[in-house]
């Protein structure tokens, strides 16, 4: 069970995962999420699901070192087995009434806009996508997304693919350039999320945004994952992971996301 | 008539179990166990019995024990019920059987029901599983979800009958509560857990984990493949309390904890998964779930720990032995208060702020109303807080079993005579249907519904 089939490296430091699970390829949507527990005694870790093939009975994982377990998970080969997948957990991304949908990702959050792009497009359903990251070589899957999406644009910090700046310099461009945008799904680091969302706002643009909250158990038991959105407190695992982006209090989340880092750093030192 | 008083079991004593996770009560010993069953006066009309929400023939179980009896006290007790090394640890036995006991006023207390209990329990985990063995299959099987007190019971009810049973777990290990729950302390999972299982498997029951229902496989799918379905999933969210300063780094629910260092095994030094325990810590709660979360913290963080509580220590829901423990290892009660802001710096919890509470008429529950004294706020310095105030339900099944009628709470409503909810075939029981209460009103929960179960699958033959 849990089969690691297929090992791709696509940028630094950052490894696809296509995982043999039957259960979970069976049922998943875009924007739902699996827990992983790498090997026994390892954590719980939550990823969103990027791709799935029910045929093939296929998710496909995304995962940047960051951390000891996924590191420890980088060290897997192709053939080994994860201890443990639970999975799909959360709600599906749910955004088929909006007619022109742009997608926005940032670094490895642009694998997890991904099936949503694969899926409106066989739906046909319009999406353009906005891909940024630090620089070029952390980007991937240009290709994929042109099959799928009507127009990609891309940033990079550095200038070094598409336009120099943020993801957000290219969005005010596409606003400014009279693009119609009924709504905004944006997936990447909480900040990126936030800059967006505030940019969205003053143009009246739905936005919706993918929480990566820290999670326990991620079916609705632990609290761990709560964050404030318009003002009541939601669980990311079970209300979420996809929220109002005009509605989140990003401060909040970021400063809660950092609480186990020092732990994160013990744990490094280990590994 | 003998008036000796109560045995107490051995204890781990508190300066040392507050550095270690080991079983803090220890049990009787043979001689003790003796001892205490010779208390037992075998009254006709047994009190005791009606204490018990499973109805256990307790005189009986303790005449054999008099007798030093072992295999036939476990014969009386595996009629009623089936996890007694479990029920003997973590029933509010104060409260039920021994709560009813005769003895309990005068005669020195009541019978050590529980422990002789647990005594029994300990004794049919050494025997082991190879007394066991799956009946011969009657063709018709059963889904269990949830593999927690009520599932269990449900289970092995149905497994003995001859179904087929499959429990479904979210998580990487079986057990639900007592996995995730109650502390190592006061449950050893290897040692008793995970044997009380291996019985279950033993009997041919099947354990599908890391399978959420509803997620990774629907309800109608579940009633394609099973001729019965058992919902026992257990409370949910976690209840804050909407004051300011809630989601402050260092504050956690119950659970959170709870499940960090029980089910991720993070009290231990190599432990990969993380968990914080502050200096100073406050716990709001009083009921067994804070007990836990409040020993557990001041055996990783080592520093001060308070419950904080509006009512009184009278009105305390823990077992009365949980909140002995607690004292015992200096954890401090602070009663007749209530928080009312959770005070931070630089994101991080510092202090909590709270006002004294006194109390005026019954309220709905019939106990006295707490009420604020006002003007009475004061602050206590703490670098955590730790939120037991019990759990809402999980939104989970609410959201992928359509047509299920619920309560305005959120739990599943049933009939109470079988567990069976508003769908045909698909009972339900334990925490998911009364909000969170006890490991054996779940277990009874779990046996009535396979009762149930038992009766209408037969029938159809």
């Amino acid at each position: 069970m849990n089969k690691l089939l297929k090992i791709f490296d696509v940028a630094p430091r950052v490894k696809k995962y296509v995982v043999h699970t039957p259960v979970v390829s069976k049922h998943c949507l875009p924007g739902q999420f699996v827990i992983v527990i790498v090997e026994e005694g390892g954590e719980r870790v939550p990823f969103t699901i990027c791709d799935y093939d029910r045929e093939q009975e296929t998710i496909t994982l995304l995962v940047q070192e960051v951390g000891y377990s996924t590191h420890r998970m980088a060290m897997l080969k192709e053939g080994d087995e994860l201890h443990a997948l639970v999975g799909p957990l959360g709600n599906p991304t749910d955004l088929d009434e909006y007619q022109n949908l742009v997608l926005v990702g940032g670094g490895i959050g642009c694998a997890v806009i991904y099936p949503q792009a694969k899926l409106r497009h066989q739906k046909g359903l319009k999406s353009d996508v906005i891909m940024g990251a630090r620089t070029k070589e952390l980007l991937f899957d240009i290709d994929e997304f042109k099959a799928n999406c009507d127009n990609v644009y891309i940033s990079t910090d550095d200038g070094s693919l598409g336009t120099k700046g943020f993801v957000t310099t290219v969005l005010q461009e596409r606003i400014d350039a009279g693009d119609k945008i009924d709504c905004v799904l944006v997936v990447g680091p909480m900040i990126m999320m936030k800059n967006v969302s505030e940019l969205t706002r003053k143009y009246n643009i739905p936005t919706v945004v993918s929480m990566n909250t820290i999670m326990v158990d991620g079916t609705g038991m632990c609290g761990g994952c709560r964050l404030t959105v318009d003002g009541q407190t939601k669980y990311a695992c079970v209300d979420g992971p996809e929220f109002d982006g005009h509605k989140v209090d990003f401060d909040e989340a970021m400063m809660r996301s950092k609480f186990y880092r020092e732990h994160e750093q013990k744990c490094n030192l280990r590994g | 008539m003998n008036n000796a008083p109560r045995n107490k079991t051995l204890h781990q004593s508190a300066q040392e179990r507050i550095h270690n996770f080991k079983e803090v009560n220890l049990g009787f010993d043979d001689a003790l166990m003796l001892e205490e069953a010779s208390r037992c006066i075998n009254c006709k009309n047994a009190p005791c019995r009606t204490g018990c929400p499973v109805g256990i023939n307790i005189p009986a179980f303790i005449k054999c024990l008099t007798q030093n009896d072992k295999d036939g006290a476990l014969e009386v007790i595996s009629q009623s019920s089936l996890l007694p090394a479990i029920c003997g640890r973590v029933c509010p036995q104060e409260n039920q059987c021994e709560g009813k006991c005769i003895r309990k006023a005068k005669l020195g207390g009541s019978v050590a029901i529980g422990a002789l209990e647990r005594y029994v329990g300990d004794y049919g985990l050494k025997k082991g599983t190879s007394a066991l063995k799956a009946p011969a299959p009657n063709g018709k099987s059963v889904a269990v979800i949830g593999s927690g007190p009520a599932g269990l019971a449900c289970a092995a009810d149905c497994a003995q009958a001859g179904f087929k049973v499959t429990v479904f777990e979210a998580f990487h290990k079986a057990g639900g509560v007592l996995v995730y729950g109650i502390p190592e302390f006061r449950l050893p999972k290897d040692d008793v857990v995970a044997k009380e299982i291996d019985k279950l498997k033993a009997l041919g029951v099947e354990f599908r984990l890391n399978t959420v229902v509803g997620k990774a496989i629907t309800f109608e799918e579940l009633k394609e493949q099973y001729d019965a379905i058992f919902i026992g999933t257990g409370a949910g969210l976690p209840m804050f309390m909407n004051i300011p300063g809630e989601n402050l780094n260092g504050v956690s629910s119950a659970n959170e904890l709870l499940t960090r260092a029980n089910l991720m095994q993070a009290y231990k030094e190599d432990a990969i998964t993380p968990i914080y325990c502050g200096k100073s810590i406050a716990v709001i709660g009083a009921g067994n779930v804070a007990m836990d979360a409040a020993r557990t913290a001041k055996r990783i963080g080592g520093g001060e720990v308070y419950i904080i509580y509006r009512r009184g220590r009278e009105e305390m829901p823990a077992r009365a032995e949980e909140i002995d423990h607690a004292e015992e290892e200096g954890i401090k009660l602070v009663l007749l208060t209530n928080p009312v802001e959770i005070l931070g710096k630089d994101g991080k919890v510092c202090g909590i702020k709270c006002v004294k509470m006194q109390l005026g008429e019954p309220d709905a529950s019939g106990r006295r109303r707490p009420e604020p004294i006002e003007g009475s706020e004061f602050v206590i310095d703490v670098d955590q807080v730790i939120v037991a105030l019990g759990t809402s339900p999980n939104p989970l099944v609410r959201k992928s079993c359509a047509g299920m009628e619920f309560s305005k709470k959120g739990t599943i409503v049933v009939d109470e005579e079988t567990m069976q909810t508003s769908i045909e075939g698909i009972y339900s029981g334990g925490d998911a249907v009364t909000g969170a209460a006890t490991v054996i009103l779940a277990m009874g929960a779990g046996r009535k519904a396979a009762k149930a179960i038992i009766e209408k699958l037969n029938e159809r033959v």
